[in-house]
């Protein structure tokens, strides 16, 4: 659905160049939602405006379901423009229109008659449950709902795409997941593509299929989102991973624990499996969680324990053994081996 | 007693003069807002960075806009009088006037309207441009709505200083309050029509910039 080559974006000044994007490829399947991740200034904001050409790319393919937008101009470029949804970090909605009137400037753009645009509008109101709210300002609604009119303006002309500006970024954690939830329910219904960015690990694990990492300009890192969280292979993948995974324990309690301390990570079906009462039958060793967690990365389970354990040497090197022939992911964090 | 009696009798002067100067300008303000409103939403469209970017327009429109500001207004006044005779047929009373006047209000509301089109939040231009808004379409629903405020604001502030030139406009004859004023006022040293005249100015003025500040809040759905 949508195919970007080469893509390379140079901002330039009198005194200086700067590389905003370099030299980036993706590729997006229809339906999918795909997660854009990295801190500010990695480029993944002018990488989703180069997009749909909101800002013009210096080189480079921007393919979007089939078509080349960077060889588009003026009116062909307007009309590509219509069956691309943008939503934005801060709505951008107009101030001086109603919510109603707001949804119908993307249909009156779109060249559809007050009969159609009215019928469309209503539809688009139920759709983000704001029916009742048709009449008021935007200035009258909170963050939430005027990101629901976002979406609602940026779904009226049925696009293929979707564009997600760090759309969730300036609302309150209840909020996003209501909008998230919102986005994963279009996509469902409507198998619309999306193309989301954000620095917030929580909204790509809660709704991506597939993820890139970027870090000055370049993406760094691609794949599933299950792969990616299991097994991330650059240090600022780990990071981000991190940032909702990690928990460390106090160093007292690892300095006053006897006997070795190991971390294991269970992927999927393993870790509905009962490897860990498994292991005390087997091998003579006593077994003490301190610390676990399993996150849900859409429904596949990722546990992460860490354990204590105790006994013979060689009874709890059998074990280890055991456990890193199961999981393939063991790590001794403390005591030997 | 006897500055009551010579204010009755100075009443029609005074009425008369009142509706010239309403009548200059208005009709200059109707100019302005015809001719200025598309030359300032002009200057904006075509800045750098915007949808209709265009340097060499915004130049030529720009310096244009320039040149006719940096003429004091008592000068332009003088200097059109070739032009007003050519358009009205006299260069005597408040028709006459109107043409300078008219002139001068042009590229001051123009920097207006411009002034208050760059407040608009640049993202909301390209939510607009994203969702494939034809230029015009931005202009006339996204542009003119959003500066709604200011742009009463800016004619509030036009109408302000017209009120101002139009006094000016009573050395060559223009008629209209300030003409009064200078002709009974200063000329003949009658204080009374100085004085009474200043105080209609000073409440026109008053009213004038009520009115305007009620209507921008009315409009402001910020």
């Amino acid at each position: 659905m949508i195919e970007v080559n080469n893509l390379v974006k140079v901002y330039s000044s009198k005194k200086k160049e700067i590389v905003g994007v370099n030299n980036v490829s993706l590729n997006v399947k229809e339906g999918e939602i795909y997660g854009i991740i990295g801190y500010s200034g990695a480029g993944k904001s002018s990488l989703i405006r180069c997009l749909n050409l909101l800002e013009k790319p210096t080189s480079g393919q921007v393919k979007i379901d089939g078509v080349d937008l960077t060889t588009l101009k003026g009116d062909g470029l307007r009309k590509a423009r219509l069956k691309i949804g943008m939503i934005f970090q801060h709505f951008h909605l107009v101030s001086s229109k109603t919510v109603y009137e707001n949804i119908a400037f993307a249909l009156k753009a779109a060249g559809k008659t007050k009969a159609e645009a009215n019928k469309r509008v209503l539809e688009l109101l139920d759709l983000v449950d704001l029916t009742d709210k048709k009449d008021q300002y935007p200035a009258q609604l909170s963050g939430g709902q005027k990101q629901r009119v976002g979406i609602a303006r940026a779904l009226a002309n049925n696009p293929k795409v979707l564009l997600c500006d760090e759309a969730t970024s300036a609302l309150d954690p209840s909020t996003t997941k209501s909008i998230l939830n919102l986005l994963k329910d279009i996509n469902k219904k409507l198998g619309l593509t999306i193309v989301l960015i954000t620095h917030e690990m929580e909204v790509v694990k809660e709704i991506c299929h597939k993820i890139a990492v970027m870090q000055n300009g370049e993406v760094i890192e691609e794949g599933e989102v299950y792969e990616i969280f299991s097994n991330p292979k650059k240090p600022l993948t780990r990071d981000f991973i991190n940032s909702i995974l990690q928990f460390d324990l106090p160093e007292q309690l690892i300095e006053k624990r006897k006997g070795t301390i190991i971390k294991i990570q269970f992927k999927g079906e393993i870790a509905e499996e009962s490897v860990v009462s498994e292991l005390f039958q087997r091998y003579q060793v006593k077994g003490n969680i301190l610390h676990g967690k399993i996150e849900y990365i859409q429904d596949t389970p990722l546990g992460i324990f860490i354990m204590e354990l105790t006994g013979e040497a060689s009874e709890v090197k059998k074990a280890i053994d055991y456990i890193t022939s199961k999981t393939r992911s063991l790590e001794v964090v403390h005591g030997a081996a | 007693m006897v500055l009551l009696e010579s204010l009755v009798q100075l009443m029609p002067d005074i009425n008369k003069a009142f509706f010239e100067t309403l009548y200059m300008v208005g009709i200059s303000l109707l100019v302005a807002i015809v001719l200025g409103l598309p030359l300032g939403v002009l200057l904006f469209v075509t800045d750098k960075g915007l949808f209709l970017e265009n340097s060499v327009v915004k130049g030529v429109a720009g310096r244009i806009v320039n040149l006719i500001r940096s003429i004091p207004y008592i000068i332009l006044l003088v200097a059109l009088l070739p032009l007003t005779n050519l358009l009205t047929g006299t260069t005597i009373g408040p028709t006459a006037a109107s043409v300078s006047l008219s002139v001068a209000a042009i590229p001051f509301f123009a920097r207006m309207v411009e002034t208050s089109m760059r407040e608009i939040d640049k993202g909301v231009i390209e939510s607009a441009i994203a969702v494939g808004a034809t230029s015009w379409m931005i202009i006339k629903d996204v542009l003119l709505p959003e500066a709604k405020p200011g742009l009463v604001q800016g004619l509030t502030i036009t109408t302000i200083s017209l009120v101002g030139y139009s006094a000016m406009a009573g050395i060559v004859g223009g008629g209209g309050i300030g003409d009064l004023a200078i002709r009974f006022g200063y000329y003949r040293y009658d204080n009374t029509v100085m004085i009474t005249t200043v105080v209609v100015l000073i409440l026109l003025v008053q009213v004038i910039q009520l009115a305007g500040d009620s209507i921008s809040k009315k409009v402001d759905k910020r």
